[in-house]
């Protein structure tokens, strides 16, 4: 029997209802996503949503219980993890302490086999990549987590697979190192066109790098999408409250006419929103808006506009952030850019907001 | 502190130094020492012994190893079966253990009477009184030091290392020898080593399980003290022993060290 990685296609891999149990407990619920080939997937939760558990079923460490992943039309399921042939990149990075940086990376390739001067070349080019040619002979124990890390990437990559996972690679690095990982990450992506199924907890990271998110809590996949589309129409509160900053004004419906519905607050304002789905007059639903689609004073007529009083004003750096008091049990948050040009409007001051209509969703929930 | 510092030197040191002053330096001088190491007995009495002793630590690192691995995945009843197997021995006296193997080994023992009832051979197998018997004994009593050791190791041994490895395209043999078997290295070494350093000081087992030639060097120095009240040949012996422990000793302690550094 060939004991042997299969090798690389293009990259296009398919979950179908992928459920695991552990219990009573569906800690993954019937999951489905169809990746692309090539395309930088990311899935975003909180702990405790299955991401992770999704990735090992995926990567083959975990058998699901329901479901199939189908990797460029052939049926994985049954595939043993060292035969899936995808590249691996752990939380922890589980570097071999007992070897060298280079022999971390040449490692899959001695597993494939491959030829020494080959593998010279490839874990040469795969330093190259990660800019850690001058280390190749440095222990483990001589490196910085972030170094360590890119050995992880560059062992993932070295044998050019077709698909890498990778497991909150930089849950362990400090902020800003992370952010130029992440620059770093997707760049190789990008160059070596290989399709990447990311897990994390940072909605900032997955936004910054992927193509689609998919937005798990507990166990089910609440929704699939570039970026900012899941930013600016999350499909329930949930992914809307998880993504960023979220205004939700709950309410109960009172007229719904082609796509557009009306919301009276609890307070007794009216608003308008936009609304995917069926939706009867009377029923619960809350109204969404992005705090930086809020602006000071009235606006026109066809905006939805609210009075109240200035709570609070927190300085977060490039950001001003504005709680308002616009009812007995509402109350509004907006962002606007530190331009310099602001209001400076006190606490105890009056202050009118306007939005527009076409960035106020109405979710049920 | 001081009490424990004070007891120690009254009950230790104080006899090992008389007993080794009195031996060495009351008559003969340091040439005695050398002709005492050269005599034939006493050079036979080394070889065996070292080579003895390798016998023993190699073939309880094969016993040992899949032992301890057994225990390091396993959990609830059959963690607790073996353990109980590896370490009740552990706490029998040595004697009785001994007794028990030469029970298992002799002529008319247990398993030569299943080998031949089986109607497997002719003649009973010598199995007690020589080297092979001496082995099977020191290998059953030094066991355990052997499996807790690398117990202790491979439980340390990070799990996540073997799923990378097995993630990247190694198949379950590669996972085995490339990054586990490497990975408990430093558990063989100090197992090995303690393992050596006890069996070269053994007496009880080679002496009752070994046969008229098979003498190992604690053997000959117990009939230095109590037949030959030969204390000069006695001290020297055990001089050389205390010697080859030490430097095994601080081999091991300077690898240790070494590992504890390197991370592995």
């Amino acid at each position: 029997m060939n004991r042997a990685p299969l090798p690389a296609g293009r990259g296009a891999l398919e979950l179908s209802g992928l459920t695991k149990r552990y219990g009573n407990e569906r800690v993954v619920d019937s999951v489905s996503a169809a990746i692309r080939p090539g395309e930088f997937f990311s899935l975003l939760g909180p702990s405790g949503s299955g991401k992770t558990t999704t990735l090992m079923m995926i990567a083959g460490f975990i058998a699901p219980d329901e479901g199939r992943i189908t990797v460029d039309g052939a049926d994985f399921t049954a595939v043993p993890p060292q035969r899936r042939g995808f590249g691996m990149v752990f939380q922890n990075y589980a570097i071999f302490p007992h070897l060298d940086v280079f022999e971390n990376v040449a490692f899959p390739l001695r597993a494939r086999r491959v030829a020494q001067p080959e593998i010279r070349r490839r874990v040469g080019e795969a330093l190259e990549l990660v800019r850690l040619e001058r280390f190749a002979r440095r222990t483990v124990r001589q490196l910085s987590g972030g170094q360590q890390q890119r050995v992880a990437i560059a062992r993932a990559i070295v044998f050019q697979p077709a698909i890498v996972l990778m497991d909150e690679p930089l849950g362990a690095l400090d902020k800003n190192l992370r952010y130029d990982m992440q620059v770093e990450i997707k760049d190789i992506q990008q160059r070596l066109g290989m399709t990447v199924i990311y897990v994390t907890h940072d909605q900032e990271e997955a936004m910054n790098m992927s193509d689609r998110i998919a937005i798990m809590s507990s166990g089910r996949v609440e929704q699939v999408g570039p970026p900012d589309l899941i930013y600016e129409r999350p499909a329930n509160a949930f992914v809307g409250r998880f993504l960023g900053e979220a205004n939700l004004l709950e309410g109960s419906i009172e007229k719904v006419h082609e796509g557009e519905a009306e919301l009276r607050t609890r307070d007794g304002l009216l608003l308008r929103g936009r609304i995917d789905g069926t939706a009867q007059p009377g029923q619960q639903a809350a109204l969404f808006v992005r705090p930086e689609k809020l602006a000071g004073g009235a606006g026109d007529a066809a905006a939805n506009r609210a009075n109240g009083i200035l709570r609070r004003r927190s300085f977060l750096g490039s950001v001003i952030r504005t709680t308002i008091d616009i009812g007995p049990t509402t109350q509004l948050t907006m962002d606007s850019p530190n331009s310099g040009h602001g209001l400076h409007l006190q606490p105890g001051a009056e202050i009118a907001v306007h939005w527009p209509v076409a960035h106020s969703i109405l979710l049920t929930p | 502190m001081l009490p424990a510092f004070a007891m120690l030197a009254f009950v230790f040191v104080l006899p090992l130094a008389w007993f080794f002053t009195q031996a060495l330096f009351a008559e003969g001088g340091i040439q005695q020492i050398a002709s005492v190491i050269a005599s034939r007995a006493v050079l036979q009495a080394i070889l065996a012994t070292n080579w003895i002793s390798l016998l023993v630590t190699a073939c309880v690192l094969l016993a040992g190893y899949p032992i301890a691995y057994y225990l390091a995945n396993r959990r609830g009843l059959r963690f607790t079966l073996v353990v109980f197997c590896i370490i009740v021995p552990y706490f029998t006296s040595i004697i009785v253990r001994t007794y028990s193997w030469m029970v298992l080994l002799g002529r008319a023992g247990v398993i030569n009477r299943l080998l031949q009832s089986a109607g497997l051979i002719e003649a009973p197998l010598p199995l007690l009184y020589n080297k092979l018997g001496i082995v099977i004994g020191m290998t059953y009593v030094l066991l355990p030091y052997m499996v807790l050791t690398l117990f202790a190791t491979m439980k340390s041994i990070d799990r996540n290392l073997l799923l990378a490895a097995s993630g990247l395209g190694a198949g379950g043999f590669a996972v085995f020898w490339r990054v586990y078997l490497p990975l408990s290295r430093h558990g063989i070494l100090s197992g090995a080593l303690i393992v050596f350093i006890l069996s070269i000081g053994f007496f009880i087992t080679p002496a009752l399980m070994g046969g008229p030639s098979d003498v190992m060097v604690a053997m000959l120095i117990e009939r230095s003290v109590e037949i030959t009240l030969d204390w000069k040949s006695a001290a020297v012996m055990s001089l050389f022993l205390l010697a080859v422990t030490l430097v095994l000793y601080a081999v091991y302690y300077r690898i240790t060290d070494l590992r504890r550094l390197m991370g592995a």
